[in-house]
């Protein structure tokens, strides 16, 4: 059962220019996606830069104002509304940045910045707080007097796990994780996701991962989309989209990947050019004639993508 | 690019005219009175028509060591020994002024963030020109028929608008295929490529390591990679150095690294990549951080503290690189000791 539904999700940013400054255009962004999220699962969101992944997640948290479309959460309509402290959708919705380091304010001490949510949303008296800041640093082992440093005293890694830890202060149900170890190396990577994993095993966490980078996402998501000029082109199981991609553009993406077997490279480049010319000659198939990508249609229960029937076999 | 064609296999550089050879290369930069090595020690060489990719994490040296073959230090906070030798040249002795006439034309550059490394004033075809212009004695006319040429080497299409074109027209993909024209503008022996798909998507990523491949194919040059990605490193490279606190720590051919790592670094981070795991298994995570320039041990081995289970006189007093089989060289004697859990302890040949 999902606990919160996406519904033909829009954001269109105005394009002005001409004598008034009138609005001459719109960059669709985000152009009508849907997408339910079930408590415990990972969902991936992948694509290029520039495809509209970053959006989506602010869109979805209340960063970025939706054009149209609904968000329920728990039953409840919860679009454009302004962010209050009351609420439960702000309360259980939480973001993890990209760069840690820009994400947290240099002048407060740690303990400033995960009070922050805590006093926003909960109600606990001074002691009561200090100690949950205490279990909170525990959770994403740090040491204890961590809390009285300033976040440029800690590397990248440690940076982004108090991010983490401010994220998961009001136990949350959902994170958006926005390109979470994208800034980091390869070890502390490791480190970050194996505790991404850990969290959501303790607290029965959704998140909705969003990255550019198909290894990391096919090691965390349980449901991946694939987006592509604010559309998804693709949408399924991990299994779905890794074994039995059927989108050109998911099929470009895999075969780009480099892979760490040097054995296999040449093998690998001739079939990255079969697909890139298959991508030019189908492409009627699977983006119309405006190049917007089609409607998703289920190809099984899990899987689904967007093309067309009418031209099949056309080629 | 035929399809058709017969596979090509990884070379390796049996011609072993060296191109570069690098020997016990310190880069110190000063911090109030004291000189840091970033790069300590480090000898590598470069074979004629082979790609060496050196990897290793942010802070390891890596990208120092690039801007030491080249001479891009400010010469009066950086301290460079050792022996960098081009055509019987040192060139960590040189002047700029000898230096400006290899940089460009001997010895080409290509940056990780191609906005910044083109100027946004200049149109595309004057910043190909400009070395050009330093480095032949050509013609206006012949230059401009060079720089065309160049864009369609380099796979840029409809190269007579884009010569007009100032850099931020173009995409990333398509200013990074510019960098890649200017460097090999002069037909250089050796290209140094710093991170250069770093900042490109996976897709254009392909392509330009498609190309790089192509052209160094076919001018027969060599190319020093550096990157931190070990997958682009399995696409591309022939030979590779891994870099761990300012020195080659493993180096081995591409074969031979990816298929039978030894090095306790080298395995820990092959390992750390989420794609060589199978669903839900945990990453192999590196105890510890990578020391700061300041902190750094300057003797002992330097990858001792992250392996602190391994004893102390498993390691050498002064790690050695040591040749374990031909072309493959490991420092240090702590490999025999480490070994992942469930695997069989001891050594591994």
């Amino acid at each position: 059962m999902s606990f919160m539904e996406i519904k033909d999700l829009r954001v269109h940013y105005p394009i002005r220019g001409g004598f008034f400054n009138t609005i001459v255009d719109h960059v669709h962004a985000v152009d009508g996606i849907n997408m339910e999220f079930e408590k415990g699962k990972t969902y991936g969101l992948v694509g290029e830069s520039g495809c509209g992944k970053s959006t989506t997640g602010k869109a979805i948290i209340g960063l970025e104002k939706i054009t149209s479309g609904k968000i329920f959460y728990e039953g409840q309509d919860v679009t454009n509304q302004r962010r209050q402290r009351n609420s439960a959708y702000n309360r259980d919705i939480q973001m993890i940045f990209q760069d840690a380091h820009s994400s947290l304010n240099p002048r407060k001490r740690v303990q400033d910045i995960l009070a922050e949510p805590i006093r926003n949303f909960l109600k606990l008296s001074d002691l009561e707080e200090r100690r949950k800041i205490n279990e909170l640093l525990a959770i994403v082992g740090m040491p204890e007097d961590a809390k009285y440093k300033y976040p440029h005293e800690f590397s990248g890694g440690q940076k982004q796990r108090i991010g983490i830890a401010r994220a998961i202060a009001t136990n949350p149900k959902l994170i958006i994780a926005d390109e979470p170890v994208s800034a980091l190396d390869l070890s502390v990577q490791a480190q970050v996701l194996n505790f991404l994993k850990d969290i959501q095993d303790e607290f029965g966490l959704s998140y909705l991962f969003i990255s550019h980078d198909l290894g990391v996402v096919k090691h965390m998501c349980d449901e991946i989309s694939i987006m592509y000029k604010g559309r998804f082109v693709e949408s399924g199981t991990k299994k779905d989209i890794y074994q039995a991609p059927e989108h050109i553009y998911t099929k470009r993406l895999l075969s780009a990947i480099p892979n760490i077997e040097p054995a296999s490279r040449a093998v690998r480049k001739v079939e990255r050019i079969n697909v890139e010319k298959s991508y030019q000659v189908e492409n009627h198939r699977y983006f119309d004639a405006n190049g917007r990508v089609y409607d998703l249609q289920a190809i099984s229960d899990t899987h689904k993508v967007a093309k067309t029937d009418s031209l099949e076999g056309g080629i | 690019m035929n399809t058709t064609q017969e596979l090509p296999k990884i070379k390796h550089a049996d011609n072993t005219q060296e191109l570069l050879t690098i020997k016990d290369l310190h880069t110190g930069f000063r911090v109030k009175d004291t000189y840091y090595n970033a790069v300590d020690g480090v000898s590598i060489s470069l074979k004629k028509n082979e790609i060496l990719a050196i990897v290793g994490e942010s802070g390891c040296g890596k990208s120092t060591l690039a801007t030491s073959i080249i001479g891009l230090h400010d010469t009066n906070n950086t301290r460079i020994t050792g022996e960098i030798e081009f055509r019987s040249l040192n060139l960590a002795k040189l002047t700029d002024e000898k230096l400006n006439n290899i940089r460009g034309n001997d010895i080409g550059m290509i940056f990780q963030d191609p906005l910044s490394a083109l100027n946004p004033l200049m149109r595309i075809g004057d910043q190909i020109e400009e070395s050009l212009i330093y480095h032949t004695k050509m013609s206006k006319k012949e230059r401009t028929n060079r720089v065309l040429e160049l864009l369609n080497q380099v796979g840029i299409p409809n190269p007579n608008r884009v010569v007009r074109q100032f850099p931020h027209q173009l995409s990333g993909g398509m200013r990074q295929r510019v960098i890649i024209a200017i460097a090999i503008s002069c037909k250089p022996s050796i290209i140094i490529a710093d991170e250069p798909t770093t900042a490109l998507d996976v897709t254009i990523q392909a392509q330009i390591l498609d190309l790089l491949k192509d052209l160094q194919a076919e001018t027969e040059s060599g190319i020093i990679l550096i990157t931190h990605d070990l997958g682009v490193v399995a696409e591309v490279a022939d030979r590779v150095a891994v870099m761990y606190a300012g020195q080659i720590i493993e180096e081995a051919t591409v074969e031979e690294l990816f298929s039978n790592p030894v090095h306790p670094y080298t395995r820990s981070l092959l390992n750390s990549i989420p794609q060589t795991h199978s669903d839900n298994e945990k990453l192999e995570v590196i105890q510890g951080l990578v020391p700061s320039l300041v902190n750094l041990p300057r003797n002992g081995c330097r990858f001792a503290s992250r392996i602190p289970w391994i004893p102390a006189e498993a390691h050498e007093a002064d790690p050695q690189l040591h040749e374990i089989a031909p072309g493959h060289f490991v420092r240090c004697t702590c490999w025999n000791h480490f070994h992942f859990e469930g695997e069989e302890g001891g050594s591994l040949t």
